[in-house]
């Protein structure tokens, strides 16, 4: 009988190519996503030295990080001008390498243009049991269907170009198990961040996180891709859940994924690729549904998490002596002051998108809180973004997009936009954003933003009540 | 890739722990289609603050940046170890670093060291009047004070870094076992290639 092995491992040894002495491996990479900003210094590369790119049947490029989330063509169809200079630069530079390069390449007005990680798994072009990789560390999203995924720098972006592969030392491997039932109101935004809360932003370091348990199996592939997106928060190298009935029946029919015979074929291999029973992981950690509630960060560190009835830490509370000054840094930036609550905290901004959350269930999530209701008139500027063009149509068919801006949103074309703020999207200086994004870091929303992380119901409570607020009191 | 084997001079003592990339270089600053001049906006948040290191002269030029618990976090922007190479940073020395930036760093030839705490402080200390000296033959920092500390690295990355090797092209030595890798793939999982777009 064979070792009883792990979800990682399985994906692990199929795709190794060639391993060293000392422990390196040449590991091959099944689907890489390309956009704008981590890749024209690759594509640079590749022509200075003469090199081609290896698989581009493999590799799938589209724009999201740097383009406005404004109208993108004007009334006779024609693409609208980058007002930037340097945005339309880099933009362009993604449209004219893709077809030098004979990349399939997504462009800006195309419906399925998006956020590579919400693209790749619409399209089907993100598959279980897959190598991907993208120069963007929330490439790990990917991981929610049971793709080793993970993100890499601009020169392992030239590397698997020219290579279709990567040089690669092993992880360990971490379960991270949740068991129990959600309770009300929490969603799978609420429960990753319980864990970044619980694992610290280096809890994860050096690791590959399998995440287990029957809270994990009864979330929808979106709640899993909103999971796994942010392993990397906790400092793992990529995150994983293992391919089941959900995930097949979510891939059918998309339009890059297998289809008839082959169909067949890929499910009964993805079928093979669960954890055994007896495998071991480096590290377990186990975590009861019943301690997560509807959660939100109050510092600059994702690790900074509470749930909405918290109170704003004492930084001296803190045992680490360097948490303790990060923590004084960080309430000071976010202009907080330790002892208050929560939800005495006004919001005048709130931002519904990113690749954590702007998938069709998490605008369902948020337009169920505001129907009917209105963002309160502190609250200057609500966005919503949808994560590509088909999420967009897919809200409109619904009638969503009207619940939105008749509770005050401004209902946007696809991309990152305020997740990073790169595009003019931006939180002004010293004001506050509701934000079902993924990073709090000092500046990530523009210069002196103060972001606070919540799910897309607690965004639209916030919205409506104008500071942050406990969802669960706004149950329709 | 340039080789590097040892580095010494002064460090900025930064000692934050969780320094993310946003902060190493904020994303205004990735429009850029160039690896180049990344350095003016490094540590753009940090560097507001009256009195930071980066602009006191004591440090000016300073080769090494010594910091806490999970530098790089974040993002997988190369742009962060681009801009610390534009600023004249060639080593960061911290008690743990994220994965990608450490493998960012290393493609650029930015030693990235690991450390344990004791040893930080030990050389945050240092670093506010005396050079440090990094050598990555002997795995060793040291100062004049007869500090030693010994650091553990991937025997490939060393040797990468030693010798400057041009790691495509070393990759590019194995095309044909990945030719193999893909006749075999195509035979056991053709359902893997993709419909286009």
């Amino acid at each position: 009988m064979s070792t009883p092995q792990t979800l990682y491992e399985k994906i692990w040894n199929a795709h190794v190519v060639e391993q060293r002495d000392d422990g390196t491996c040449l590991i091959f990479i099944d689907r890489h996503l390309v956009h704008e900003v981590t890749s024209p210094q690759a594509f640079e590369g590749l022509r200075a030295a003469g090199r081609r790119v290896r698989r581009p049947d493999l590799t799938l490029a589209v724009p999201d990080h740097n383009l406005p989330t404004t109208a993108r063509l004007d009334s006779h169809g024609q693409p609208i001008p980058i007002a930037d200079p340097e945005s339309a630069q880099q933009l362009e530079a993604l449209e004219r390498n893709a077809p030098e390069f004979g990349i399939d390449y997504i462009n800006a007005s195309d419906a399925k243009q998006g956020i590579v990680h919400v693209v790749g798994p619409e399209q089907g072009f993100s598959l279980p049991g897959t190598t991907i990789v993208c120069g963007d560390s929330h490439t790990a999203c990917h991981g929610g269907l049971g793709a080793l995924a993970f993100g890499i720098g601009t020169s392992e972006v030239e590397h698997v170009l020219a290579t279709q592969t990567l040089q690669l030392t092993r992880s360990k491997s971490m379960e991270v198990r949740v068991e129990g039932e959600l309770r009300a109101g929490v969603s799978a935004k609420d429960v990753v961040l319980h864990i970044t809360g619980v694992l610290g932003a280096a809890g994860g370091s050096g690791h590959v996180i399998e995440y287990t348990g029957s809270v994990i199996r009864a979330l929808s592939v979106e709640g899993r891709l909103t999971i796994s997106n942010m392993a990397i928060e906790h400092g793992a190298r990529a995150g994983l859940v293992a391919p089941d009935d959900t995930t097949f029946a979510y891939i059918k029919g998309r339009p890059m994924a297998p289809s008839g015979a082959d169909w067949d074929a890929a499910v009964a291999y993805w079928r093979t690729l669960a954890t055994d029973a007896g495998a071991t992981y480096d590290k377990v950690v186990s975590i009861d549904a019943a301690d997560i509630a509807p959660s939100v960060t109050w510092g600059t560190s994702p690790e900074d998490v509470l749930p909405i009835t918290g109170i704003v830490p004492d930084p001296s509370a803190f045992a680490d002596p360097s948490k303790q000054e990060a923590a004084r840094k960080s309430l000071n930036y976010m202009g907080l002051t330790p002892g208050t609550r929560m939800t005495d905290i006004e919001v005048q901004n709130i931002f519904i998108g990113s690749c954590t959350n702007s998938r069709i269930e998490d605008l369902r999530a948020a337009a169920e809180i505001l129907k009917g209701r209105k963002k309160a008139a502190n609250v200057k500027w609500a966005i919503v973004v949808p994560g590509s063009g088909l999420v967009k149509q897919q809200a409109e068919d619904e009638g969503l997009d009207q619940i939105f801006t008749d509770a005050g949103f401004e209902w946007r074309e696809p991309g990152c936009s305020a997740c990073l703020g790169m595009n003019p999207d931006k939180v002004p200086a010293g004001e506050r954003c509701a934000s079902t994004s993924n990073r709090n870091f000092v500046g990530r929303q523009g210069p002196g933003a103060r972001t606070h992380l919540v799910s897309p119901a607690m965004a639209a409570a916030a919205a409506v009540a104008g500071k942050l607020t406990d969802v669960r009191a706004f149950a329709n | 890739m340039k080789a590097i084997s040892r580095v010494e001079g002064r460090a900025y003592p930064v000692g934050l722990k969780n320094i993310d990339t946003d902060v190493i270089i904020p994303a205004v600053w990735l429009k850029t289609i160039s690896r180049a001049g990344l350095g003016k906006g490094a540590f753009e948040s940090l560097r507001a603050v009256p009195g930071n290191v980066f602009d006191d002269p004591e440090y000016a030029g300073a080769p090494i940046l010594i910091a806490g618990d999970n530098f790089g976090c974040g993002s997988s922007r190369e742009h962060a170890a681009w801009a610390m190479a534009d600023l004249g940073i060639s080593a960061v020395i911290a008690p743990s670093f994220s994965d990608i930036f450490s493998g960012n760093a290393f493609k650029n030839g930015l030693l990235a060291i690991v450390l344990p705490q004791a040893a930080i402080d030990r050389l945050m200390e240092v670093a506010r009047t005396d050079d440090i000296h990094i050598d990555l033959e002997t795995q060793t920092v040291t100062t004049p004070f007869q500090d030693r500390f010994e650091f553990e690295i991937d025997p490939f990355r060393k040797h990468c870094l030693i010798n400057g090797v041009d790691e495509i092209g070393l990759t590019l030595k194995s095309s044909d076992a990945i030719s193999v890798y893909e006749a075999k793939l195509s035979a056991d999982r053709p359902w893997l290639a993709p419909n286009p777009v």
